[in-house]
């Protein structure tokens, strides 16, 4: 029992390193209608960003508050350079040019800062915890607790910030949002910005567990089934998907992997994925689409 | 998405009064294809650069049919190709005395077998949520064909390597020989591809693509076409991937199918041309001579001494930017490019 307990927390815990992933992905679909593949190139920007200014010797905030600047900047830069030419396209468009931009952001990280594996302390401990006689890995919690804090955060920004109203209205009814004066292109740099962001918090806690390096940018798809069962539009469904997809995915590599050969976790959480959407075309707290002709 | 044309070659007849005749270039090409390269073209160019770009030009074929013109994004493409090397190897290798084109045609309806079981949940997910369930059948298929050894035959390299390469008792192991298969079955199947999308099936693979809900009310079949798409889809997947194995690597992996190779034949279908059959001929040839561009440029600029690591970091950014300047300044791809150029070329030197 108490394996199973922690098989079940580990998995929950590592299931929300997922959910901040994703958390990324929503906040720019909502927005902008696009599906951002270049989101885990942007987590490994971030990331090397963030390294590359600490060994330079700057401490930890200033290096931080760098790294967000860079990110706001690439946000500009994408906007003006790939979505505002893109306007009104197929949304499967979009998502190739997201795809052509994630070649040229890993390009452009590696090339810049190097292919090299680096170490990145956070100064996290990572001493196991007993929870009564429960181990419990204390960088998870201290990663739960991280993004526990970021959703609230966007949370408030969602609800309480001028920007964040807009915002909502541009995801509620676009055309709605421009005929009442909201700048569609300011708001899409703001949340890519912040998708930027979101992205550096997952990359920076990814980083520090496996190593800031190239396969950083391959958690993206660690997130997408995280996504297909939250729905692309809900970040309370990011949450939920990451924690169901974290569990489910400990507990069969450790209860039913022996049994056809372990290694599973590559493809688990994607038939998962697929029997919910079987159930539930649209995610589970995903927006059904209402077809006409 | 993309509109379809019809062939520019009617006239305005209605289609069934044109005269079909075999087009000139086209058998030109084809005889220049058959005969002239293998007799003239030396190993390096048929080994590395043509048997690549057929192959290539046939697994961008078998995608574009499912998501240029069926409008089912894939990206689990490499995963079938796996199914199509793996189902082929065993088959020479299991049955004695089974002749190479029945395996590769044996290999290719497994790997449709296959796209036909991971074509069911089309029925129910659409878009990107179906696009996310391509990538389920990549990375079960790439597992499937790592841990279990029978698929190997138990080699301890975890590799597959052709038995023999032969037909009607010609060896074909020499350079000539293995780009002839290729070219024959690339050939032929093109042949069968371009009069699959003319037919009935082909109409309603693009009504689907345009509006399914509209197709299913004008009375199409929504659900039995999508699976039909994968399933045909497939087939081309999965014979593209046995011939990359057997006749371009010689020895394959599951990890020369990875999902590298899927998005490289999504950019095939991309750069070349959504619902065209010419345009992944183009794609592929893009795609393929690219690189080899990008290494004799930057070894004639910076004398030799450049960092692979970062020439491969550039050919990356190149890559990517190319990919968004052809969405953003065409998006049917390089064969609307060609077609535009020629229709500016038959005005020339007037504009209009």
């Amino acid at each position: 029992m108490t394996f199973f307990l922690e098989t079940l927390i580990g998995g929950l815990l590592a299931g929300t390193m997922y959910s901040l992933v994703a958390i990324g992905f929503v906040l720019i679909y909502k927005a902008s209608g696009v599906f951002n593949f270049a989101q885990g190139a942007m987590l490994l920007f971030a990331a090397l960003t963030f390294v590359s200014l600490q060994e330079q010797g700057l401490p930890f905030a200033l290096a931080l508050l760098l790294t967000v600047v860079v990110m706001a900047i690439g946000a500009i830069v994408i906007e003006r350079t790939v979505l505002r030419p893109l306007v009104n396209r197929s949304q499967i468009t979009l998502f190739m040019a997201t795809l052509g931009l994630s070649f040229v952001i890993e390009g452009l990280a590696q090339g810049l800062m190097g292919a090299q594996v680096r170490a990145l302390d956070l100064g996290i401990e990572d001493v196991p915890l007993f929870l009564g006689e429960v181990m419990v890995s204390q960088f998870d919690l201290v990663a739960a607790a991280t993004a526990a804090v970021l959703v609230a955060v966007l949370a408030l920004l969602f609800n309480r910030t001028r920007i964040g109203v807009s915002l909502r209205a541009v995801a509620d009814d676009t055309r709605a949002a421009l005929s009442i004066g909201i700048n569609l292109n300011r708001i899409w740099q703001i949340v890519w910005a912040v998708a930027g962001v979101v992205g550096l918090v997952a990359g920076l806690l990814w980083g520090a567990r496996q190593g800031v390096q190239f396969s950083l940018s391959l958690v993206v798809l660690k997130a997408l089934p995280v996504l297909i069962i939250g729905g692309f539009t809900s970040i309370g469904g990011a949450i939920a998907g990451g924690l169901i997809v974290g569990a489910a995915e400990n507990l069969a590599e450790v209860y039913l992997g022996p049994y056809i050969g372990g290694g599973i976790t590559p493809w688990f959480a994607y038939f998962l994925a697929l029997v919910f959407l079987y159930i539930r075309p649209a995610g589970l707290f995903g927006e059904r689409a209402i077809e006409r002709v | 998405m993309t509109t379809t044309h019809l062939p520019a070659s009617h006239d305005g007849a209605p289609l069934e009064l044109q005269e079909r005749r075999a087009p000139w270039p086209l058998a030109i090409l084809l005889a220049v294809a058959f005969v002239l390269v293998p007799w003239l073209g030396d190993d390096y160019w048929l080994n590395a650069i043509l048997i690549p770009f057929l192959v290539l030009s046939l697994a961008g074929l078998g995608l574009n049919l499912l998501t240029g013109y069926t409008g089912q994004t894939s990206v689990g493409a490499a995963g079938f190709m796996a199914v199509g090397a793996f189902a082929s190897y065993g088959l020479l290798l299991r049955v004695p005395g089974l002749p190479l084109p029945l395996a590769l045609a044996g290999g290719g309806a497994i790997a449709a077998a296959v796209g036909l079981v991971f074509g069911i949940p089309s029925n129910r997910i659409k878009g990107f949520y179906l696009m996310v369930t391509t990538l389920a059948a990549q990375f079960f298929l790439e597992w499937v064909f790592t841990k279990f050894p029978w698929f190997y035959n138990h080699a301890s390299s975890g590799t597959i390597s052709a038995p023999r390469l032969e037909l009607f008792g010609l060896d074909l192991h020499a350079p000539a020989g293995r780009y002839l298969l290729v070219l024959g079955c690339v050939t032929l199947l093109t042949w069968v591809a371009v009069n699959l999308v003319r037919s009935q099936i082909g109409r309603n693979w693009m009504a689907i693509r345009d509006m399914d809900t509209a197709a299913a009310v004008i009375g199409i079949p929504v659900d039995g076409y999508k699976r039909l798409a994968f399933a045909v889809s497939s087939f081309y997947l999965g014979v593209a991937g046995a011939l990359w194995a057997f006749a371009y690597l010689g020895t394959a992996s599951a990890g020369s199918f990875d999902i590298n190779r899927s998005f490289q034949i999504l950019f095939i279908i991309i750069i070349g041309g959504m619902g065209s059959i010419a345009g992944n001929f183009v794609g592929a040839a893009f795609i393929s001579l690219l690189p080899l561009l990008l290494n004799q440029i930057g070894q004639g600029l910076l004398g030799g001494n450049v960092d692979a690591g970062q020439l491969q970091n550039l050919q990356k950014i190149i890559f990517g930017v190319l990919i968004i300047w052809f969405l953003v300044k065409e998006p049917e791809g390089l064969i609307r490019l060609l077609a535009n150029l020629g229709e500016r070329l038959k005005a020339w030197p007037l504009r209009f």
